[in-house]
């Protein structure tokens, strides 16, 4: 059989990231807080 | 019933306002892009859940600092922030190539660990023992050759210097050195292989 070079394209339908990882950035984005101090912004990320 | 679908960039100042509901719609909204578009390029599962998450960390740090100003353009805006992170990936990558393992190929079938296991260890001892009990059975003159030429290491040139024979008759003897060895284990059925 002949060799095949070509590389197989990744298989990209439905592709969906993890439940996980959306709810670390959730849970992320709701711990980070801005803090605005004299022109300087300070990020805080709160437990 | 109003049932208007909110606009990314109604999203985007809900969620500066402190909606963090809003974060969410966009993510479920815009996930399934931008995660097949790290994916088309990086083609590995893990590597794509990593950028899809450094991708969102980058753009709630902006939102939160207020620093973003392209309204109406969120996802093109995503999609540069995840397209950058990609190619920060090839150029960390580029630097210490890493090798995995796919179903066309096997790093693990060009690298291997010559070092003998300690089984093959014991069994490589038994072979070499057994194999000096059968010089030893070997006449005088053929064992003084064979010796020399594969413990001592010595051309045959030497060997006939050492002996004081010619290159012709050393080159004989260790022949027949030879021929009576395998004579000797053909006979006792003995099994030299490690």
């Amino acid at each position: 059989m002949e060799n095949v070079y070509s590389k197989t394209s990744p298989q990209n339908s439905n592709l969906s990231p993890k439940d996980e990882t959306i709810k670390f950035l959730l849970d992320y984005s709701q711990a980070l807080s801005v803090i605005d101090c004299n022109k300087w912004k300070f990020e805080a990320l709160l437990n | 019933m109003n049932t208007t679908i909110p606009s990314d960039a109604f999203l985007v100042n809900a969620y500066i306002n402190g909606n963090e509901k809003a974060l969410s719609d966009l993510i479920q909204r815009h996930k399934q892009r931008i995660y097949s578009f790290i994916y088309s390029k990086v083609a590995d599962r893990d590597v794509t859940e990593d950028i899809f998450q450094d991708t969102f960390i980058k753009v709630i740090n902006t939102l939160k600092r207020g620093a973003y100003n392209e309204e109406g353009k969120f996802l093109p805006w995503v999609m540069r922030i995840a397209h950058n992170l990609i190619i920060d990936h090839f150029r960390k990558n580029n630097r210490m190539p890493k090798f995995e393992n796919n179903g066309d190929f096997n790093i693990f079938s060009v690298l291997c660990d010559d070092d003998l296991n300690a089984e093959r260890k014991i069994i490589k001892g038994q072979v070499e023992e057994d194999l000096r009990r059968l010089i030893l059975e070997l006449p005088e003159d053929q064992r003084e050759v064979l010796v020399m030429r594969l413990y001592k290491d010595m051309s045959f040139k030497e060997i006939s210097d050492q002996t004081g024979v010619s290159i012709n008759t050393a080159l004989g003897r260790m022949r027949y050195a030879l021929i009576n060895l395998r004579k000797v284990i053909d006979k006792h059925n003995i099994v030299l292989v490690n």
